[in-house]
């Protein structure tokens, strides 16, 4: 049956008057959008196909190139947008879920553009981080509420375990198999660098990247891909996890032909076959539950890493992130509605999860009122886009950021959406090996690697004009906060003032 | 000297090399017009070889026991004492075709702009080479050659 | 009036600061340190002023001296009948004060001699706990009412003018004490509260401080974690909440203290030996929300002891002097020089680092 009903999202345009028919879009594009007729000996663009990517607008050496999303054609109508007819129409086509990519595109408030940063005037003075210290240095794990010493001054209290940060941000989990070996590489390499850390995902820990292992948090999620007593003692930390900010709920399905032999030995699972990711753990289905799995982690691990909990941020999640820090979690990873993923079903990731700014503020006064913050550190994930966002997340009471999508743009990812496609020209969310060679992992790491410093440098001039020079003072100083376009309700959960108050 | 060298992985095979070099080489220097007027008279000196997802872009390496000097009767072929580069006198060359038979590489071409071989120059009066500037995914180096 | 309780949620300014501590115990007059506050009289701008002196109630000495503002009468009644509801009320009179041109507005000033009883259903609460909690209560719920300070064997002193007019409006020379600790103030955004002059004061803690708290949203919910919720309006009120919570609840030793409110940096800690290096970590990693960021300098009075100690730039003045048995911290030497014009010794006490008096070994706090 024809697809008549489903226009093409995006037009190519190709400008006659520049296009030198060098064929390199022709080659670039993987949704076999533009093609050379040899007889006329001249390129034709099929706009039907065209996601968005930008790769052969970005190689064009002649910017012939330019694609525009097509314009409304159908009657103006507030509540069923051409996103939502289109949507009926592709699947009244094919019918089963609408499936996506990365993070909700929805037109939802961004509650970081509604809080704003202060800074010194006059009575304390700004510092300038170029000539003075300003303080980055984070460290992730549970802390005592206090320290004792003994009569001679000496320090009783053993501190566990913790990750040590130069920048408070870190690389999301993105598993390999989600994301090409070369993008997996890369963020390894820059948390190296950097000294940070990356996340593998439930894509197990790839033998070439086990050299920056101190560098890498493990995780250990629903399908326990890649998991062994080596894979936990590896990694620097442990991370179970519950749920993903961009699918609360849903498990996740990494397609046979996707699990290549390089893959299959990664995940430990034969190769050509689907890796399913069940929706729950399934020796997990109480907190109970939960505290066992941890506890046992630790025991393997011998009580010498951290190991926490990544959730989504849902309604109810000032109680859960509370339960599992009672349940022993060192550190836990709340992921917001916007979070990012390589695949998801389109209706989950519009409408379930709430935003990461009130969860965030919801969990560390729950925290704290309870009297266990220091028990377990924060970690926050969900769309952050700059280092402003960083800043505002750690004045609400984070400890530290992850970045996923953040850090794909940095790789080249121009946010098309189609990750699951397995056809990414930009080479980070396929397999294909004529894809894959075109993230150079030394340009990838370098890239990656400035984007963290550079957001380091933005965190310490905000720092310093706040006239604070070590970021435990900004951790939790809402004060430093203050919101705009936002109800006395929204205010109070955020636990901030008013600008202008 | 420095040579150009060949990251075979990171390839991608876009051509862009072979674009960028065929603009250097002609007589605009512009890429429109190159294209418009030139295509089919001017060579580009690096050709990317393509087989499946593999790919690389070969240009004369520029041997330190150079077959194709050796190999010219007329002594067209020889090597620039400053840069090392091997490179082509075209007012001498008669087209005998004798380097292409001797290049190891096959990195000589008949040109196609009178009966002269062509190959690549090196981007003569550019510190770097066109290919190496505009190679997007860092494929194609310029580099020292510490062997020596 | 009850619409100054609402302070600013720090109070910036400038302002200048002394303190005098005679280490020997020797009891000496107030008319020294308004001497040298009032040498400083261009660092405050008669919107507060402040002392609290330590030694002064002898006879007393077991005793919490209760000293208590009120704006109204009803206050006053209302809090006298929660004093004779909890404690036990030794003595009560009004504080005795001389009439003076530039002091305006008063309100009236009392204090309480007390005691209270452990109570049976709450063990783990003792005395000080007890009276800490009394003193947030009142602050924080009734209406026109104030306590200054809830310690023993000492009080603070203060009201909104220039220090040394407010010194001669208590007769503090009419006290004696072994040490003295002084403020003038500078605010920049408030009308003057007698309540929210300097010193601030928790059980026999006083602190008088120069400075702006940038670190204040956090120190506040950090202390929130332990209890201390109830009256946090200002930032130098949060120092001295810390230094009851990190000296008297968690005992730290006094050095690792002040490390936790001004701590090395992590590139000293790097070059520091293994242990010195463990120790400032762990204190890193544990009291980060007690760090007080910003610039500070605070002289710091407790039984028996004076601390004076700065952020860890020190972006405010602090010096410091000795002669004979006596220590000397100010914001400006002149003001030391006032009142001891050769000192044994005069030095600026680098950033961060503590400047601890204590009273010699033998001399009892009287």
């Amino acid at each position: 049956m024809p697809e008549w009903l489903t226009q093409p999202d995006f037009l190519v345009e190709r400008d006659p008057e520049r296009c030198i028919q060098c064929e390199v879009c022709v080659r670039q594009c993987a949704n076999e959008v533009h093609e050379f007729d040899a007889e006329l000996r001249e390129v034709f663009s099929d706009s039907a196909a065209c996601v968005g990517c930008h790769r052969c607008a970005s190689l064009c050496p002649t910017d012939a190139i330019s694609i525009r999303e097509v314009e409304l054609e159908f009657r103006t109508n507030a509540n069923w947008s051409p996103q939502v007819i289109r949507n009926i129409y592709r699947q009244a086509e094919q019918g089963g879920v609408l499936l996506t990519g990365m993070g909700n595109p929805e037109g939802l408030p961004i509650y970081w553009d509604r809080m704003l940063l202060n800074a010194s005037q006059v009575t304390n003075p700004s510092i300038d981080p170029l000539r003075e210290p300003m303080e980055l240095f984070t460290q992730l794990g549970k802390k005592p509420a206090r320290l004792e010493f003994a009569e001679d001054g000496a320090l009783q209290t053993q501190i566990g375990p913790q990750l040590e940060l130069k920048v408070p941000v870190m690389f999301s989990a993105m598993s390999y198999g989600s994301i090409s070996y070369n993008a997996s590489e890369a963020l390894a390499r820059a948390a190296h660098e950097v000294g940070t850390y990356a996340n593998t995902g439930e894509g197990g820990l790839h033998e070439h990247i086990k050299p920056y292992a101190d560098n890498m948090i493990v995780q250990v999620a629903s399908g326990r891909f890649g998991v062994d007593v080596d894979y936990l003692n590896a990694a620097a930390a442990i991370e179970i996890k519950i749920g993903q900010g961009a699918k609360p709920g849903i498990g996740g399905h990494l397609p046979g032909e996707k699990v290549s032999a390089d893959i299959s030995a990664t995940r430990m699972i034969p190769e050509g076959t689907d890796a399913i990711s069940p929706a729950p753990h399934h020796d997990i289905y109480s907190i109970e539950d939960l505290r066992q799995l941890i506890y046992a982690i630790k025991e393997a691990t011998r009580y010498t890493k951290p190991v926490g909990v990544k959730i989504a941020a849902v309604h109810h999640i000032a109680a859960i992130a509370s339960g599992a820090v009672r349940a022993g979690a060192d550190f836990v990873a709340i992921d917001g509605y916007r979070g990012g993923t390589g695949a998801a079903p389109t209706m989950i990731r519009n409408n379930v999860g709430i935003p990461i700014e009130f969860a965030l503020a919801a969990v560390d006064a729950r925290l704290r009122e309870e009297g266990i913050r220091h028990d377990a550190s924060l970690i926050v994930a969900g769309s952050f886009r700059c280092a402003a966002d960083v800043v505002k997340a750690i004045a609400l009471g984070a400890d530290a950021c992850y970045i996923g999508t953040a850090a794909l743009v940095a790789m080249g990812c121009h946010l098309c959406q189609k990750c699951y496609t397995g056809k990414c020209n930009w080479g980070i969310a396929t397999q294909d090996p004529y894809l894959t060679r075109r993230l150079n992992t030394n340009i990838a790491t370098r890239r990656l690697t400035n984007l963290l410093q550079s957001w380091g440098h933005e965190i310490q001039e905000i720092m310093g004009g706040m006239g604070i020079n070590a970021i435990e003072s900004l951790r939790g100083n809402r004060d430093h906060l203050r919101g705009v376009n936002l109800s006395d309700r929204e205010l109070q959960v955020l636990g901030i003032q008013m600008a202008g108050e | 000297m420095k040579r150009i060298r060949i990251y075979e992985e990171h390839c991608i095979g876009c051509g862009l090399c072979e674009v960028h070099c065929l603009v250097q080489h002609s007589r605009s220097r512009k890429i429109i017009r190159a294209f418009r007027e030139e295509r089919d008279t001017v060579l580009p000196r690096v050709q990317v070889e393509r087989d499946g997802y593999l790919s690389f872009a070969l240009q004369c390496r520029h041997c330190d026991d150079a077959l194709c000097i050796e190999a010219c009767m007329t002594g067209a072929m020889y090597r620039d004492p400053e840069t090392g580069a091997v490179l082509c006198d075209t007012d001498r060359c008669v087209g005998c075709w004798m380097c292409i038979m001797a290049c190891p590489a096959g990195a000589i071409q008949r040109g196609t702009e009178g009966k002269v071989a062509s190959k690549c120059d090196l981007c003569i009066g550019q510190d770097v080479p066109v290919c190496v500037i505009n190679c997007p995914n860092e494929a194609i180096v310029l580099e020292d050659d510490d062997d020596e | 009036m009850a619409t100054n309780r609402l302070l600013p949620f720090k109070d910036y300014g400038g302002c200048s600061i002394v303190g005098v501590m005679d280490q020997s115990g020797r009891l000496f007059g107030g008319d020294a340190v308004i001497r040298a506050i009032a040498n400083m009289h261009e660092r405050s701008n008669g919107l507060g002023g402040g002392f609290a002196a330590y030694g002064i109630y002898p006879a007393r000495a077991d005793q919490y001296a209760m000293h208590l503002m009120f704006d109204t009468a009803a206050a006053k009644a209302e809090t006298e009948a929660l004093l004779h509801e909890r404690c036990f009320v030794h003595h009560a009179e009004e504080i005795p004060t001389r009439h003076h041109p530039n002091i305006t507005g008063e309100p009236l000033v009392h204090r309480y001699f007390i005691n209270i009883e452990p109570d049976a259903d709450r063990p783990f609460m003792d005395e000080d706990d007890l009276v800490v909690e009394l003193h947030m209560h009142i602050n924080a719920a009734v209406q026109d009412a104030f306590v200054f300070s809830a310690g023993k064997n000492m009080g603070c002193f203060k009201g909104v003018g220039y220090p040394e007019d407010l010194g001669a409006y208590f007769r503090l020379d009419e006290y004696e004490a072994y040490t003295w600790i002084a403020h003038g103030r500078f605010p920049t955004n408030t009308t003057g509260w007698w309540g929210g002059a300097h010193p601030f004061s928790i059980l026999d803690w006083a602190i008088v401080h120069n400075g702006e708290i940038s670190s204040y949203g956090i120190n506040k919910r950090y202390l929130r974690n332990f209890g201390y919720e109830r009256t946090l309006q200002t930032d130098t009120e949060v120092i001295a909440y810390l230094f009851d919570l990190l000296i008297r609840k968690h005992e730290l030793p006094l050095e690792v203290a002040c490390r936790a409110m001004a701590p090395p940096f992590w590139a000293d800690i790097e070059r520091m030996g293994e242990d010195e290096a463990a120790q400032a970590r762990a204190i890193r990693a544990v009291y980060g929300g007690a760090l007080l960021n910003g610039p500070f300098a605070v002289v710091v009075g407790s039984t028996g002891r004076m601390i004076g100690f700065s952020d860890r730039t020190k972006l405010r003045p602090q010096v410091c002097a000795r002669g004979g048995e006596r220590l000397y911290i100010a914001s400006e030497e002149a003001a030391i020089r006032t009142i001891c014009p050769d000192p044994d010794i005069v030095w600026h006490p680098d950033a961060g680092e503590p400047v601890v008096g204590e009273l010699n070994v033998g001399v009892r706090a009287r």
